[in-house]
């Protein structure tokens, strides 16, 4: 009988082994004569554990981890093709606490299915939002997405049905739906996880939005930092297209709508709409002003939806269960589930797929378990670098868009980075304004020049040149960028460079040595 | 190994015919021409600018404007270790550090005998399994000091 061996082919697995692991059980495997298949499946998420495998079971997934290639001998002395215990058993994977305690909507299959099956993918409930879409007017879709009170998952939270709506209402021969998968936030990867681990939601997610809003044309625009992510999404669009889910009509008088591939080249401020929408059209990734709209005028002129991977991969379980399942879970404003990602210096990072409103607090210490080095948690930053950093004081706001803005916070693509308490919290924030320096796209200049001069300040601080001044200075400079610059590169680096100089003001304070030249 | 521009006028032809009936290809023919050269070679920005029907500036605007693209090529070996908050977090700047010292270089630079480039990068996505790295395109996760150490031993092989 052949037992089915599951391998993550996802990118971080794999950067932690998983490939020279899986040859390791292939060979050990043909030496003994045992009949295994391999499947390179996603991550579950639980990445602690990298590389996990598991074996079917029974019909049931028993995980090891973290696996070198040298445990596999013993491995397979210890029969884990059947289910027996070894030192680096964890038991049945879906038992584990980190990934029981999650309501996994929009990853519901990653990590379980073969990423490139679409015969796997729709036993496992895939494609059935669709079919009801195909069923369904423009406007009946565009009604239960907004009904779902699905907002973008990028970081900026608008909602989703509204964009749809100003696309299915703009004139235009053709429409285009862009999938933004320029993921750039540092302590973030649930889109590289979706697009290597069950890129057919993603195509999926798509498709219904083509069908919202008669777009014919689709790109997923894939940082190139992500190799194999780009891959994994160009086979699935080969076999979507074979399968007839794309390049043909899905319904009756429908319209083909069809997907390509485009890959950035190494600009963060590509993952703003605007500039990711110039660099699409083989432009220099600038800023552009809105209005006019990308829903209005996006892509080459064209009314453009662009939405990020997770808000597009959300898409089809809101059309499989109901615009009223999805708006059932979670708190105030902010409906559905939430992909939370927890990184850094965690004791257990990985992916945690929740409702919203569950606190900060426990995400850190009891999903997360505190820092991997031991020490006690210091800061955390919440949404990537352009994200705040939050003391231990704010960690009872629950995940929500609104309680993390009346914060002074963010949620972003819902990153968290865990810091211990040998962080610099001054150096933090002169880091904030020199990621901006770096990949500011110098359009406006609060963003362009703000960012070098902010980070020339806290030197000057930190050399002890009037450090009161100084900070009144960088108060004052951030005022200017938050309401002076385009988009929120600019816009935003205010937040980790303020929440660090108002939560961690001890390690700002240096004493006065020099006196200002001027 | 400079590539004369006859050769560098051929093979952008071949890249380009490639993207014949491509709408806003430029892009992707930069990725392919510099997959081809390992850089954008000079003599290739007049010959994009023509088939695009854009100007010299505009391609090479373009080109100037992404991290990505190489205006010479890199060394053999391309090790760019992630400098980003996450892995800061894990002591990725120690890596940055040892890189260079070891290496006798700084970001961005090459050794002189031609063999590792050694870059920043801002996040490859690997941050539950910080610090990372990425050595010819490979990811690596959970650089340690003795990870760091034979990653360091590839690049200058």
């Amino acid at each position: 009988m052949t037992t089915t061996v599951y391998i993550p082919g996802d990118s971080a697995a794999r950067a932690v082994g998983a490939d020279r692991v899986a040859e390791a059980v292939a060979a050990e495997a043909t030496r003994r004569g045992h009949d295994i298949q391999i499947v390179r499946n996603g991550s579950r998420g639980l990445y602690w554990l990298e590389p996990l495998v598991e074996a079917a079971v029974d019909g049931r997934r028993i995980g090891y981890g973290p696996l070198t290639p040298g445990d596999v001998p013993a491995l397979f002395d210890a029969g884990f093709l059947s289910g027996s215990t070894h030192a680096k058993c964890v038991g049945s994977v879906e038992e584990i606490d980190f990934l029981k305690r999650q309501t996994r909507l929009t990853f519901a299959r990653c990590g379980i299915i073969d990423p490139l099956s679409l015969a796997d993918y729709e036993a496992h409930g895939g494609l059935a939002g669709l079919r009801i879409a195909a069923a369904m007017t423009p406007a009946e879709i565009v009604a239960a997405v907004t009904d779902s009170g699905l907002r973008g998952r990028g970081g900026a939270g608008f909602p989703a049905g509204i964009k749809w709506k100003t696309v299915l209402d703009a004139p235009g021969a053709t429409k285009v739906i862009v999938c933004n998968a320029d993921e750039g936030d540092s302590g973030t990867f649930a889109d590289r996880m979706i697009m290597e681990g069950d890129p057919f939601v993603l195509i999926e997610g798509m498709a219904i939005a083509a069908l919202a809003t008669n777009a014919t044309q689709g790109f997923i625009y894939i940082r190139s930092e992500y190799p194999h992510a780009i891959t994994s999404m160009r086979r699935a669009i080969v076999r979507a297209r074979a399968a007839g889910v794309l390049g043909q009509p899905l319904c009756d008088g429908g319209r083909a709508f069809d997907i390509e591939v485009r890959v950035g080249a190494g600009a963060y401020v590509c993952g703003e709409e605007t500039s990711l929408l110039n660099s699409l059209e083989g432009k220099r990734g600038v800023v552009r002003a809105k209005p006019p709209l990308p829903a209005h005028h996006g892509f080459l002129g064209r009314p453009t939806v662009v939405n990020n991977v997770i808000t597009l991969a959300s898409v089809p379980i809101v059309l499989a269960k109901g615009a009223a399942f999805y708006r059932d879970f979670g708190m105030g404003r902010s409906r559905g589930t939430i992909p939370i990602q927890l990184a850094g210096n965690v004791r257990h990072g990985g992916l945690f797929e929740t409702a919203f409103g569950i606190t900060l607090g426990e995400l850190i210490d009891e999903i997360g378990g505190g820092t991997l080095t031991g020490r006690p948690v210091r800061a955390v930053q919440v949404g990537g670098p352009l994200g705040a950093y939050f003391p231990r004081a704010l960690f009872d706001t629950p995940f929500d868009y609104e309680a993390f803005a009346a914060k002074d916070g963010l949620i972003g693509h819902a990153g968290i980075v865990v810091f211990d308490d040998s962080v610099d919290m001054m150096a933090q924030a002169r880091f904030a304004f020199e990621f901006c320096a770096i990949e500011s796209c110098g359009k406006c200049t609060p963003c362009r020049i703000g960012a070098v001069r902010g980070a020339e300040t806290i030197d000057r601080i930190a050399e002890g040149v009037e450090p009161e001044k100084q900070k009144a200075l960088i108060a004052d400079l951030c005022q200017t960028m938050k309401f002076g610059s385009l988009c929120a590169l600019g816009g935003f680096t205010p937040y980790p460079v303020m929440s660090a100089l108002k939560h961690f003001p001890g390690d700002f304070n240096v004493p006065k040595r020099l006196q200002a030249a001027e | 190994m400079a590539n004369t521009d006859a050769e560098v006028a051929s093979r952008v032809a071949e890249v380009l015919a490639l993207f014949d009936g491509v709408e806003a290809p430029l892009l992707e023919i930069l990725h392919a021409v510099q997959e081809a050269f390992g850089y954008i070679p000079d003599a290739a920005k007049p010959q994009i600018a023509e088939a695009l029907n854009l100007s010299r500036a505009e391609v090479h605007g373009v080109v100037s404007f992404y991290h990505d693209f190489r205006s010479e090529p890199a060394g053999r070996h391309t090790l760019k270790i992630c400098r980003a908050e996450a892995c800061q977090a894990m002591g990725g700047e120690a890596n940055v550090r040892r890189a260079q010292d070891v290496l006798g270089i700084e970001m961005g630079g090459t050794t002189p005998n031609g063999i590792a480039t050694l870059e920043a990068v801002y996040c490859l996505g690997l941050c539950a399994c910080a610090p990372a790295a990425m050595i010819d395109g490979r990811p690596v996760g959970r650089v340690d000091r003795d990870v760091l150490d034979t990653l360091l031993a590839e690049a200058q092989g």
